[in-house]
């Protein structure tokens, strides 16, 4: 309940500051079972897409988040698995008791959605993306039926650069391409290219231009 | 109830009316299109009269809660303005600061002085102290790279997004000759001649507009434009009654903002060429974004406000 309300609070704070929008170029807004994958430049990045999904998606979506993040502090403890129902994960290979791709593979065979961030840090370079982790390319293996959504998120590095806490308002749109599979025999490293090449295809042209 | 509030819904009613009759035509239209089809044109046509609806209605309720309400619908739309132009414009890292100021603390303040009736500072805070101010904010982070341009692209932000927008509420401020507090009603009848003028001289330019006036930037023509300040001539003639101005004094404003208004569209529409924009959001359907539409508003506000301080005062 208490969940529901702040979920929706969150989603109300983010419409009002960057009046988010999505843009469903290659796909329905429709509740099918599907890994949207992202490009990763802020912590606001999750909200953002979460926030654009209708809520009879947003309740079947989980975002894939880590451990060591969301489980800090008790806010942050409440937000992340009890608010956006994250599927956490630990990014410490030394620490971690479960395995990440059994947790990620056991939440879609409950039927969730799963949004992940396969560059697995914030990108802080000026390159559009960081080289994806294998992960996306073996949850495709794996769960060849599951439709991979890129899934671009513009603008939010102006909006919240790392180190600032105020966000700017400035308008945000969240594009969702068309899926993509693994295909029979391919590669790693090949499908890993091609998925990349389809999550920066959706980047705008000139996204507002920092001078 | 009082004139004021009485001459409001009288208004409100007018609009209704002429929505309903639009509403009407465009669904008839739709009955003539053949079962399981849909035109384009009579769709585009319906989601730009829907959105009026919203626009009117909004105005209405602000327009009826008093000054506080017009303010704070302002104070919004300068926000939505804000952040629009922004998205677009150039801007560093280093410039985070002093944008965020301008959104959360110089905007606030324009409206704040508004309300408090503070003219003489309400004239001179963004073009004098937030032009100052900003600029020293963004070079103590230190990042000199297009510099000039950076801060000049956000002073006009601040200019036409907030300062000239908060002069329509200013309007508020003007006193009556007759003590009354229908200056209000001012606001009314500013955004209605504007709009309408806009709405001429949209449909005039399609149907016979053949010279256009900047042919690289708009399809604006001189045809257009001449229709579009005559129909708000006529239509500020006809509502001289909520004005102090007389009718063809309220004729003469309503030329006047609505010739303002749609050489403002030009500047915008020069503006967005250069920035690769082509509607500057996407909220409000059909019409694209809160610049886009308020962009002869922003323009004309300056203009309407000072001369009729210093004309009719």
């Amino acid at each position: 309940m208490a969940a529901r309300f702040v979920g929706h609070a969150l989603a109300l704070t983010a419409r009002f500051i960057t009046a988010v929008r999505a843009d469903w170029r290659g796909i329905e807004p429709v509740a099918k079972q599907r890994v949207y994958f992202a490009n990763h430049v802020s912590n606001a990045d999750m909200p953002m897409i979460w926030t654009v999904l209708p809520v009879h998606m947003r309740r079947q979506t989980r975002p894939v988040a880590a451990a060591d993040y969301w489980l800090k502090t008790k806010l942050r403890a409440f937000i992340g698995p009890e608010v956006f129902n994250c599927v956490l994960i630990d990014r410490r290979p030394e620490a971690r008791s479960e395995d990440p791709m059994e947790k990620m593979l056991q939440a879609l065979d409950e039927g969730s959605s799963l949004i992940i961030f396969p560059e697995g840090n914030r990108n802080m370079t000026d390159d559009p993306l960081l080289p994806f982790r294998a992960g996306l390319y073996n949850m495709g293996r794996a769960r060849p039926h599951v439709d991979l959504v890129p899934t671009w998120v513009a603008n939010l590095n102006e909006i919240m650069p790392k180190g600032e806490v105020i966000p700017l308002p400035l308008i945000c749109t969240v594009t969702f391409g068309e899926p993509i599979h693994v295909a029979e025999g391919e590669g790693k490293d090949a499908f890993l290219k091609r998925a990349a090449d389809a999550l920066v295809a959706l980047a705008p042209q000139e996204p507002g231009g920092r001078a | 109830m009082d004139r004021t509030t009485l001459d409001i819904l009288l208004l409100s009613l007018g609009v209704f009316v002429l929505l309903i009759a639009l509403t009407m035509l465009g669904e008839a239209l739709r009955a003539r299109v053949p079962q399981g089809r849909t035109n384009p044109v009579v769709e585009a046509f319906m989601m730009r009269v829907n959105s009026w609806w919203a626009l009117v209605i909004t105005l209405a309720l602000a327009v009826l809660i008093g000054p506080v309400g017009v303010i704070l619908l302002f104070a919004f739309a300068s926000f939505a303005a804000l952040r629009e132009f922004l998205t677009y414009a150039r801007k560093a890292r280093a410039d985070h600061l002093s944008l965020a100021l301008a959104c959360f603390v110089i905007l606030p303040l324009q409206y704040l002085f508004v309300a408090l009736d503070w003219t003489g500072l309400l004239t001179v805070f963004i073009p004098v102290y937030a032009f100052l101010l900003l600029p020293i904010v963004s070079a103590l982070r230190g990042d000199a790279s297009d510099f000039l341009g950076r801060v000049a692209q956000t002073q006009w932000g601040l200019m036409i997004c907030i300062y000239c927008l908060s002069l329509v509420p200013a309007l508020l401020t003007f006193d009556m000759p007759d003590g009354s507090d229908r200056s209000i009603l001012l606001i009314v009848f500013f955004i209605m001649v504007v709009q309408f003028g806009d709405l001429f001289e949209y449909y005039a330019g399609r149907q016979f507009g053949r010279r256009r006036i900047a042919p690289d930037l708009s399809p604006k023509t001189v045809e257009g434009v001449i229709a579009g300040v005559l129909a708000a001539a006529v239509i500020g003639g006809f509502l001289g009654w909520i004005t102090p101005f007389g009718m063809m004094g309220a004729a003469a404003m309503a030329a006047l903002a609505s010739f303002t208004g749609l050489l403002g569209s030009l500047v915008f529409a020069a503006i967005k060429r250069d920035r690769g924009v082509k509607d500057w959001s996407h909220l409000i359907p059909g019409h694209g974004g809160f610049l886009d539409q308020l962009d002869s508003v922003i323009f004309a506000a300056p203009v309407f406000y000072h001369v009729t301080l210093f004309v009719w005062g």
